[in-house]
């Protein structure tokens, strides 16, 4: 059966990683292409996405960085004439935009074949309606809802079923635009904003409190079904499950309750007729066999990653071979190499699923979570007790927890509250509730969560007291050190429990906790996960250590011919994909060049975290005690710690001290890049211009440094109370207000003041070095002036309005570092550039995030280089520049505020962007362009509001008012920019502020209309009363889902771009077009 | 810390492993088989095909959801697979020592102390279940602190059929048609199906001659233990071929059958024990997941004329159900009443039934 016409498949991608989208789609396409490579098809590949690692070489046969929407995928459609599409691959975008082009006729024009499920059950899963009357033909349960196209219905309808009541949108991903909602007003606010994303809203009675409970099933064309999976949240119903903890597999249900829901869930694909895979969630009553399928979906998923990361079952992989019309019977077991596919995995582990939430990076977000998804990553911890996996994870998740205690004590007012209105930090309120003596019983009448589950972590907290009866880590005896240990202790967490307020040290007496651990033989173990709970011998590369255990399943050869490569940990603002690629890629040139690669990562959304892609993977933590556990037992020849951002590059001092061989870079240099101190004497030294900075104690000693560098000036503290770690201040308010709010300044917490340069460039250069002198660079800028955070920043490259004196004094400045600190690898050093005049602002001896992007589109792997240099390997200047290349690559951010209630959509100097796309293009226009639509942004039809800041800023766009004038475009204009536009000749429309609620016409209410299709709106500063007005209009533009700028360089080159460029202008060409 | 007596397993290969005692201190000795269920342990402990064995979970954590109460519907136990536990003891890495399901009226540990079963926790049994599996089920015992000791016990040169069998005739639920079952060690769940059905069950000891009973099906049960000890079952099936009534077997059920036609048996190196087993129906492409619990397997090659293999393990290829291909004979070594694990394969209730 299966198909042997299918010689050309088209895969689509996700696009940038966004909240409820992230990099687990980068890990299924990979997984599908790698599929399709083994049949010997040609595969095309739509994704937008530079950084990730299913847009490298040798991944697809072809690539287009372009957006993923119905026109553009048409497009490429009639160029390539692919026989099959993969829609299953790309998350809710791939979907989406497969449904569409199915519906408007384009795939049946073209003859393209949909592999796998087919589009009627696509919908019929994703029609609210059409999903509750297919299950209701199989008398399966759902939440009944009722679809209501207008708030006055929907008034109605919750009135009926009572409050609470869930309010959802049809066709939106993740859980957008949908919440609980207790009361009328509510609900009105609820209903108008998820009109605004689809005109279908649902409205159902709520099931707060019952578990939630998730398959993942499989079935092939012979109708063969397995459910891979179960896993089972922590909170119960009410919370999104990609904003829950979660553990696979479930650990309260019955075997009746397991596999009640496991053979509902193999009706529900049978009748739906999926072919590959799907997942469905229960809502499961914790007081009898009751349930509720909350949802299918139809395609790969973050919980499919998920599963197949817990129990080694490759459901992408395998998802597109049943496509293409194998049977799972044909398909073998890719762990045990033996066995079939078709079965279901055993697990003899636990793992647990924690998400990572950077709510800390946005003002005016609210901390609740809930039936939305807020979470921008997540990390798997895996071990053989609950208490093992939820402290490893709350390590994992890198918010400077040590697991479930020893933590900084938390400030709260009221714990009761806290516990029934879950925020990030609930697990915390947990551990402080349990530490305030509130039982089990208690903390679950006010949270719902399994009572399992709190006796568990109950333990930990009776273990905890255990060690804090003894003052020396000496007097700990064997037993208790023993079972700390198996319930997930840190070395840290037991030195802080016995040693409290003694602990002045915390690195000495974490390495004295280890060396009387290690005395008494409390040393972890080595685990494989084969699929079958050790059933069968398997050839599995898979490992995870643990204290529950007393062997090893591996055994250590001890040639040092082994090189670990750290990888970079949960996504999170800030470190994302990019680094994935760079792990891979340094993996893929390690194991090439004759060494075996070794891996350490625990982020399930990851292509790293394939067993495929090394010769060892171990899932677990990037802690310097777990990388030492697993550097005793490997003992390589050396680490690479460049690779993985900021997580692996902190643990170079300490991993330096216990003689460990970091490969590259030393980790001296490495110090003298990150300590600021240090780094400024050397930029000194070597007659390099940096901003004036200092690091001041109180108050006075900043005012009189800022009288001396004047303002504006940035300011980072050392310890933040909340809300964001870094800002610009234009004045003593602004100054006074966020040193006062939200830092803390004394000599314990020491403050650094730098001075902030207006209008200038800022300019990175991403580099390789070998011993000192640099073999290959890329120098790019931001399209935006330096203020906006360079992950933040649209970035050119090359760069094409740059001085070439300052091209020239840039490489002159980046070589002598690159001596002065003897790199040997990858780094990146951030500039600005005024007139020819440049400072550095920064230096990483370590690949920054941009080096996917300029490796792409130079065509030079900077990684490759990077790590052949790091193995000692002599590299060869590569023969081509930037200077030869005949076209443009833009990398734009992406931003989720949509998901994030209440944010403001503003740029600053901290990031908050959650991911990126790169495109290529002709020129900058066109580059701009793509890489904007890729975005999500829209070329506007009719109006456009402005409201455009600054005088200088007004100025600066004045060029595109008057071609937006010229365009035909209707503008509408607040009171300061109206009157600007009027002087200069350009006709507009005053709206006023949100503040003259009285006058007419209100911005607000034009908005609410759709009667704008793109806003500009540039904050003059950070006032009080501007951001309040500023913000009610972006906040509203970006609820309602209208395109929203805030930065007067890229505005302008985005309307530059769509007046100067029509869609039909945008040429379709693949990456290796661009030659 | 929790204060339990320590507790120690010795193979009879001399190797031990040492945990900590969770059920009734009493030292004790069996056949040590591992299981790969992620859940069921009050279905398996019930469970009379592992009677005389010491069972290991190979999911690390025990006793989460605690244990389902007493209490009998329709003549079978409520919620287990028998009334009493037939494991000689169980071991896991991990005990909850608290639990937690609405169903729940006790705790594993309490259970175990009524029903004076041993339980042993922190014990690495992914290292052992891998010893196990290089070295072949063997011989253990379990020496808990301060407790006798024991000697090493083969159940398999007992007739533990005698031992799990029901002593006397009973019978079970009411319909139209009779069904024999020959009670080897019956799970309960495997009356339940029927009596579910609409059939009547005759449910009659394991050398019961069944053949003076006038039925319009014949069902054989599973059972613990080596079928060679399960003769006289045998010959009264040769008898039963006669009579050309539907003939149903699971699991020791298999066994008997194929020795009835003549088809040999031998013992697995470690045995099928697990919720996860892949089989294929032969000739087809239609495969099933399945709950299996066998240490004897049919030797396909030595099946006789007439009769041909119904099912295979996708795994390894070993016989996973027999039929006769003209008459309504046929029988599968995995479990498809389930209980523990899954239901995919309950249809063969429903084809045994049709051909009453």
């Amino acid at each position: 059966m299966i198909d042997k016409s299918i010689k050309k498949v088209l895969l689509l991608g996700s696009g940038a990683l966004k909240i409820g989208e992230a990099g687990e789609f980068d890990y299924s396409g990979s997984q599908a292409l790698k599929a399709m490579k083994e049949e010997g098809i040609h595969t095309v590949l739509i994704n937008p996405n530079i950084a990730t690692v299913q847009t490298s070489d040798g991944f697809a046969d072809k690539i287009y960085f372009l957006p993923v929407t119905p026109y553009f995928v048409e497009k490429v459609i009639e160029k390539e004439r692919p026989d099959g599409i993969l829609l299953a691959f790309g998350g809710q975008t791939a979907l989406n935009c497969g449904v569409e082009l199915y519906e408007s006729g384009v795939l049946e024009k073209y003859s393209v074949k949909v592999l796998g499920t087919p589009v009627q059950a696509i919908v019929d899963t994703e029609d609210r309606e059409l999903f509750v009357k297919k299950l209701d033909q199989i008398d399966i349960k759902t939440i009944k809802s009722e679809a209501v196209n207008n708030t006055e219905e929907a008034l109605r309808v919750a009135n009926a079923l009572g409050y609470p009541v869930i309010v959802r949108a049809a066709y939106a991903l993740g859980g957008l635009g949908s919440g609980f909602c207790d009361n009328d007003d509510e609900l009105k606010s609820l209903v108008e904003k998820a009109l605004s994303f689809s005109p279908q809203v649902l409205v159902e009675k709520s099931l707060k409190g019952w578990k939630e409970v998730e398959y993942e099933v499989v079935r092939d064309s012979y109708d063969n079904c397995i459910t891979v999976c179960n896993m089972e949240n922590f909170d119960p119903l009410g919370i999104h499950t990609g904003e829950s903890i979660v553990v696979a597999p479930s650990q309260t249900l019955t075997n009746d309750d397991y596999h009640y829901l496991r053979q509902l869930a193999i009706k529900i694909i049978r009748h739906i007729g999926i072919v590959g895979e799907c997942n469905v969630q229960y809502a499961y009553d914790p007081d009898s066999m009751d349930y509720r399928v909350i949802e299918v979906n139809a395609r790969l998923s973050r919980s499919s990653a998920l599963a197949s990361k817990a129990t080694g079952y490759p459901l992408a992989f395998v998802a597109a071979k049943l496509g293409l019309g194998y049977g799972l019977f044909e398909l073998k077991n890719s762990v045990t190499k033996d066995t079939s596919a078709f079965f279901e995995p055993a697990l003899d582990y636990i793992v647990c699923k924690i998400p990572r939430w950077d709510l800390g990076k946005f003002h005016g977000v609210r901390r609740e979570i809930g039936s939305s998804m807020k979470s921008v990553g997540e990390v798997m911890s895996v071990g053989r007790t609950f208490e093992e996996v939820i402290q490893k994870g709350l390590r994992m998740i890198g918010q400077g927890m040590h697991g479930f205690v020893g933590n900084h004590e938390l400030n709260i007012q009221d714990l009761d509250k806290a516990l029934m209105e879950p925020t990030d930090k609930r697990i915390f309120v947990i551990a402080k509730a349990m530490e305030n003596g509130y039982t089990v019983d208690r903390i679950h009448e006010l949270t719902k969560i399994d009572r399992w589950f709190l006796f568990k972590l109950q333990n930990i907290i009776n273990t905890s007291h255990e060690l804090s009866a003894y003052s020396t880590v000496e007097s700990l005896p064997v037993e208790l050190m023993r079972q700390a240990k198996s319930q997930g202790f840190s070395d840290f967490q037991i030195a802080r429990s016995v040693l409290k307020q003694d602990m002045t040290d915390a690195e000495a007496a974490n390495q004295k906790v280890r060396e009387i651990r290690k005395a008494m033989g409390v040393v972890p173990v080595v685990k494989q996960i084969d699929t079958l709970a050790a059933e069968y011998p398997a050839r599995t590369n898979y490992l995870y250590l643990t204290y529950n255990g007393s062997t090893n399943d591996v055994d250590y050869l001890h040639d040092h011919r082994s090189i670990v490569v750290l990888g970079s940990g949960a996504y999170r603002i800030g470190s994302s994909v990019e680094f994935d690629w760079c792990s891979v890629n340094a993996l893929l040139t390690v194991k090439k060049e004759g060494w075996r690669s070794v891996m350490i990562n625990y982020n399930p959304e990851t292509v790293s975290t394939d067993y495929d892609m090394c010769d060892r993977l171990y899932f677990d933590e990037l802690t310097y005690e777990r990388v030492m556990d697993i550097l005793d037992l490997e003992q390589p020849h050396g680490v690479i710690l460049s690779v993985g951002g900021q997580i692996p590059n902190n643990l170079a001092m300490r991993l330096d001290k216990q003689d460990v061989n970091i490969l590259g870079t030393s980790a001296k240099s490495i110090d003298n890049a990150e300590d600021r101190h240090k780094f400024s004497e050397m930029l000194d030294r070597l007659g390099i211009d940096q901003p004036r900075w200092r690091e001041l104690t109180s108050f006075d000693d900043i005012h009189s440094f800022i009288d001396e560098v004047g303002f504006p000036v940035l300011v980072r503290p050392s310890y933040v109370l909340s809300g964001a770690a870094m800002n610009v201040c234009s004045n003593y308010e602004e100054l006074d207000r966020f040193l006062q709010l939200a830092a803390n300044v004394s000599k314990q917490h020491p403050v650094v003041v730098s001075e902030f340069i207006q209008n200038a460039k800022e300019i990175e250069m991403d580099a390789v070095a070998q011993n000192g002198e640099i073999k290959v660079y890329a120098i790019s800028e931001h399209i935006e002036f330096a203020g906006v955070h360079s992950g933040d920043a649209t970035i050119q490259f090359p760069p094409q309005k740059l001085y070439v004196e300052t091209m020239r004094r840039i490489k002159k400045v980046s070589s002598a570092i690159a001596k002065a600190l003897d790199i040997s690898g990858p780094f990146n050093i951030q500039f600005l550039a005024k007139n020819n005049d440049i400072k550095v602002i920064e230096c990483n001896l370590r690949a920054s995030r941009s080096f996917p992007f300029v490796s792409k589109v130079l065509k030079i792997n900077f990684i490759d280089l990077a790590t052949k240099v790091m193995l000692g390997i002599p590299v060869e200047k590569p023969a081509k520049s930037a200077f030869d290349l005949d076209y443009v690559g833009i990398k734009a951010s992406q931003f989720s505020f949509s998901r994030l209630q209440g944010a403001d959509p503003v740029l600053g100097v901290d990031m908050s962007s959650t991911g990126e796309v790169g495109c290529i293009g002709d020129d900058t226009s066109e580059a701009v362009l793509k890489s904007m639509l890729a975005v999500g942004l829209r070329i506007p039809e009719k109006a456009v509001l402005l409201s455009t800041g600054t005088p200088k800023q007004k100025a600066s766009m004045l060029e595109a008012a008057h071609r937006l004038h010229n365009k035909g475009f209707r503008i509408y204009a607040t009171a300061g920019t109206h009157q600007f536009l009027n002087d200069n000749g350009i006709p507009a429309i005053k709206v006023y502020w949100p503040s003259q609620s009285d006058m007419q016409p209100q911005a607000l209410d034009l908005l609410h209309r759709h009667e704008i299709d793109l806003v500009l709106n540039i904050p003059k500063n950070l006032t009080s009363a501007e951001l309040s007005n500023g913000y009610k209009i972006r906040r509203a533009a970006i609820d309602l889902n209208i395109p929203l700028l805030t930065n007067a360089r890229l505005a302008s080159a985005f309307i530059d771009a769509f007046t100067n460029l029509t869609l039909d202008d945008i040429e379709i060409k693949s990456w290796d077009e661009y030659k | 810390m929790r204060q339990t007596p320590r507790a120690v397993l010795v193979l009879e290969d001399g190797t031990t492993f040492e945990g900590k005692s969770m059920g009734y201190p009493v030292s004790t000795a069996g056949e040590v088989v591992f299981n790969t269920a992620m859940t069921g342990y009050p279905e398996s402990l019930t469970d009379p095909s592992y009677e005389g064995q010491i069972l290991v979970t190979t999911y690390p954590i025990l006793g989460n959801y605690g244990v389902p109460p007493r209490g009998e519907k329709q003549g079978v136990s409520a919620y287990y697979e028998s009334d009493h536990i037939h494991a000689k003891a169980i071991i896991a890495q991990d005990y909850s020592w608290e639990h937690s399901h609405w169903q729940a009226d006790r705790s594993l540990s309490q259970w175990l102390e009524e029903e004076k079963i041993p339980g042993i926790y922190g014990i690495d049994t992914r290292a052992l279940t891998k010893h196990l599996r290089d070295k072949g089920s063997m011989l253990g015992k379990i020496l808990i602190e301060g407790t006798p000791e024991v000697d090493f016990y083969d159940p398999n040169k007992e007739n533990l059929v005698q031992k799990a069998s029901c002593k006397e005739v009973e019978v079970h639920g009411d319909g139209e048609k009779t069904v024999v079952l020959v009670d080897c060690g019956v799970k309960h769940n495997i009356i339940r199906c029927l009596t579910s059905r609409g059939v009547k069950v005759v449910r009659v000891p394991w050398d019961y001659d069944f053949n003076t009973i006038d039925y319009d099906g014949l069902f054989i049960s599973n059972g613990p233990g080596n079928p060679d000890m399960v003769d006289v079952t045998v010959e009264n099936l040769r008898k039963a071929f006669e009579k050309d009534k539907p003939i149903f077997g699971i699991c020791m059920g298999n066994q008997l059958l194929s020795k009835a036609a003549g088809a040999s048996i031998r013992k697995l190196k470690y045995g099928h024990r697990s919720h996860n087993q892949p089989v294929r129906r032969v000739g087809t492409d239609t495969c099933f997941v399945t709950s299996q619990n066998h240490g004897f397997v049919v030797d396909n090659e030595t099946l006789p004329e007439g009769w041909e293999p119904l099912f295979i393990n996708m795994n390894d290829g070993t016989n996973e159900g027999i039929r006769h291909k003209s008459k309504p004979f046929f029988s599968a070594q995995f479990h498809p009443e389930a209980s523990s694990g899954p239901r995919d394969t309950e249809f063969l209730f429903d084809e045994f039934i049709a051909l009453l």
